[in-house]
């Protein structure tokens, strides 16, 4: 495949590598804030191959690990009416609620189908017109202009039965509430790569310039990762803290501009519940009021219930750095990807599960 | 978020492409890409083109991997 | 309405009879189902193996097969994977109500070809229709029954440290080809399910050495999950190398789409071999020479310590642990 096979090659790893350990010499701690780059790690046992020196955290880089009970508690009503049909992605099914979750709903007979793709949801829309398509908008900077241009294309093709629900966060500031809250000490940021190809790489300045942070924008394969674990010790060693870019193929300094005007268009920022941070000001998007009649939660009259956090279970502190799994008391215990208590365990990019399943810091 | 891969543009209907990669193809959107052409790869994220992918980076980027590869081995030799 | 199945077809009157012996009879023509017995009644002497499965495969028609292929070359896998040469099947259907009988027609006449293809004969079965909504289509489930030859004793429990893990071909063709038509999910490939009835493979397996532990085709939860079984079984740890697993560019590319790992994608047509170190090099070379097993490569090796986990080195050298399958392969978008 092309633009991912040459960006996986063993003999460019292993040069990169030795660059790392051969420059590398102060104590870092790095902290990658992209599920996807979480699921890199992982997957290449890349702590296993960088100096000790070095420390890699995971941040609060899954949508689905983030969104707070209440808000997946909203999802689940919407399912349990009879006329409404839910498209989801793939990620959501399994995510515990307060209650329950889309995979039990369905099993009771909701109409939760998965799509890859917006498109799909929206013929799904227009193959049932007696039906309402509630489509659940989760992701970052990255997902929500692909969720704002159904909504055009909604509009323009005339299409009356398709709503969504917008749980779309937005990264920098909740980075920023992470820095602020000045729990996790790091030396280095490992920004996302595909949230930066839409929203450009300038959202990450003030973190350089106000917390003396280095950042680097990755990409996900692995010499990606571990090229931008060697700009970041580079920074680290030469006193420099700015933003760089080393996804260089995927990103520009000011990202996709029309993919941020579609995203503005329909989308304004709004006040946000994260999983273990509480409300983040200016951190979610909610829609504009000229596209309101696609918002799911004034379309239908839900009523959730109150929202429920399961004991013991400490995703928050994951998710924001403070702790790790093998922290939870929970964990392989109580909480397993068959069994999951928490949504950390469930997306295959949570930390949780990530840990479970490839075996973090596993040698041999 | 994450998941958003390198897809060739094989032909062009109005806002919509066939795209190809590793020998599948999809139908996906250009809403989010306007100016993408035929022959253009685009990083697709949900079935919509993210942002039309800059080979000539990604062979300068490669072009760097293999000098700092090439360096290390000296180093060792 | 002559075209489609209806509740009487199944209820055991004339019309069952009609379909029976027009649809079925006819089409796996064998004189022991042609008695027409409640059962089969044969002779038998030696070790059989015996197995049975349920076929609920969704779209039933796919691209590279159907669930009446699927059906056969389940059940003759079943058996091939005890060292069995698969002799007998049973063959019931449970058709939803509305079923066009052109389509049952078409699945039948799979069923026949693939039975002739893996040299098995269908000596008994039987047909219920339900109600629209209680199947999904056509439900298949089989029985099977071969003979095990003199000496052979393969059980997922005779894995030693030292063996080596052979691999017939590529992997997460089925899986993959399946769900490419999938609503919500579709893609264009020409990726086809890699259905195929292994008897013949491990047949000449088996004459290249008795040396041959474990044999097991890895369907639902890949690679993964079957050598996860396997450690389990046999107490014993299995590392492979990531990039000896051989996979089609098709099936990465669509993993990448969709966030699989293709370890974890199904297959219908291959296997699993835990084999003597001595003997790998010989049972590789005749499994290339069968047209089920021409792209066959040795992964792995079988090792004692850790007993019951499954490793792999990635193409950076570094490790991984690699668990079971837990749940459905699920598309994602992060």
């Amino acid at each position: 495949m092309k633009f991912i096979d040459e960006f996986r090659r063993s003999e460019l790893a292993k040069g990169l590598i030795s660059q790392i350990h051969r420059r590398s010499r102060t104590p870092a701690r790095f902290m990658e804030f992209c599920g996807g780059h979480t699921a890199t790690i992982f997957r290449y046992g890349i702590r296993q191959v960088l100096p000790s020196n070095i420390e890699m955290v995971s941040g609060p880089g899954c949508p689905i690990c983030v969104t707070a009970n209440a808000d997946l508690d909203k999802a689940i009503a919407l399912a349990q009416i009879p006329e409404v049909i839910i498209a989801t992605f793939g990620d959501m099914l399994k995510v515990p609620a307060s209650h329950s979750s889309l995979q039990e709903v369905k099993a009771d007979g909701a109409d939760v189908r998965i799509v890859y793709s917006t498109m799909d949801a929206l013929k799904i829309a227009e193959e049932n017109p007696t039906e309402s398509v509630v489509f659940l908008g989760i992701g970052f900077e990255t997902t929500a202009p692909t969720i704002a241009a159904s909504i055009l294309q909604a509009e323009e093709g005339r299409i009356r039965n398709y709503y969504v629900l917008s749980l779309h966060k937005l990264c920098p500031p909740v980075i920023q509430a992470i820095l602020d809250s000045g729990e996790v000490k790091l030396h280095g940021l490992i920004c996302p790569g595909h949230v930066s190809a839409i929203i450009g790489s300038h959202p990450w300045e003030f973190i350089a310039r106000d917390y003396g942070i280095p950042c680097v924008v990755s990409g996900f394969e692995p010499l990606d990762v571990l090229q931008c674990v060697d700009m970041l010790v580079a920074q680290i060693e030469n006193g420099e803290s700015k933003v760089e870019i080393a996804y260089r193929r995927g990103v520009r300094p000011e990202g996709n501009r029309e993919a941020l005007r579609l995203m503005g268009r329909v989308f304004e920022p709004c006040p946000a519940w994260w999983r273990g941070m509480g409300e983040v000001p200016d951190s979610g998007l909610k829609l504009r009021k000229e596209y309101q009649r696609f918002d799911a939660e004034l379309a239908f009259d839900i009523d959730p219930g109150t929202a429920y956090e399961p004991k013991g279970c400490i995703c928050g502190d994951i998710l924001r750095g403070v702790k790790t799994p093998l922290d939870c008391r929970l964990f392989g215990r109580a909480c397993t990807p068959e069994y999951p208590v928490g949504p950390c365990m469930v997306s295959s990019e949570g930390s949780c599960s990530a840990h479970y399943l490839y075996g973090g810091g596993f040698e041999g | 978020m994450c998941l958003a891969i390198p897809a060739l543009i094989k032909s062009i209907e109005d806002k919509e492409a066939e795209a190809e990669i590793g020998g599948i193809t999809r139908r996906i959107s250009l809403w989010l890409t306007p100016e993408a052409e035929v022959g253009d790869y685009v990083l697709v994220h949900t079935g919509y083109a993210i942002n039309v992918l800059d080979q000539e980076e990604a062979e300068e980027t490669l072009k760097l991997l293999e000098e700092i590869a090439a360096a290390a081995e000296e180093g060792e030799g | 309405m002559k075209d489609k199945i209806i509740m009487a077809h199944g209820s055991g009157g004339k019309q069952a009879h009609e379909l029976v012996e027009k649809s079925f009879v006819q089409a796996l023509a064998n004189p022991i189902l042609a008695k027409l017995d409640d059962s089969a009644v044969f002779d038998f002497s030696g070790r059989l193996a015996f197995t049975t499965d349920s076929y609920v495969v969704s779209p039933i028609f796919f691209p590279g097969g159907d669930i009446g292929k699927l059906a056969v070359y389940g059940t003759v896998n079943d058996l091939a994977m005890s060292g069995a040469e698969p002799l007998y099947l049973s063959l019931s259907l449970i058709i939803e109500e509305g079923l066009p009988q052109s389509e049952l027609e078409q699945i039948v006449d799979s069923i026949q070809k693939a039975a002739q293809e893996a040299r098995v004969k269908i000596v008994t079965g039987d047909t219920k229709v339900v109600h629209r909504g209680s199947a999904d289509k056509l439900f298949i489930n089989t029985a099977g029954i071969g003979i095990i030859p003199e000496g052979i004793d393969i059980s997922g429990s005779n894995a030693r440290p030292g063996d080596k893990v052979l691999l017939s071909g590529p992997i997460g063709d089925h899986g993959i080809a399946v769900l490419s038509k999938r609503e919500g999910l579709s893609f264009s490939t020409r990726l086809e399910s890699d259905c195929a009835p292994l008897n013949s493979l491990v047949a000449e397996m088996l004459n290249a050495s008795p040396n041959i532990h474990c044999l097991r085709d890895p369907t639902r939860g890949g690679l993964a999950t079957t050598l996860n079984e396997l450690a389990r079984q046999s107490r014993a740890s299995i590392r492979i190398e990531e990039e000896k697993v051989p996979v089609r560019e098709e099936v990465l590319a669509a993993c990448e789409m969709l966030g699989f790992d293709p370890l974890y994608v199904a297959n219908e047509g291959r296997l699993v071999a835990i084999v003597g170190a001595e003997d790998a090099e010989k049972v590789l070379k005749a499994m290339q020479g069968n047209p089920y097993g021409k792209d066959a490569a040795i992964v792995g090796e079988v090792r004692a310590e850790h007993p019951g986990r499954v490793t792999m080195k990635t193409r950076l050298g570094s490790s991984r642990i690699i668990d079971m399958l837990v749940g459905d392969l699920l598309p994602r978008i992060c």
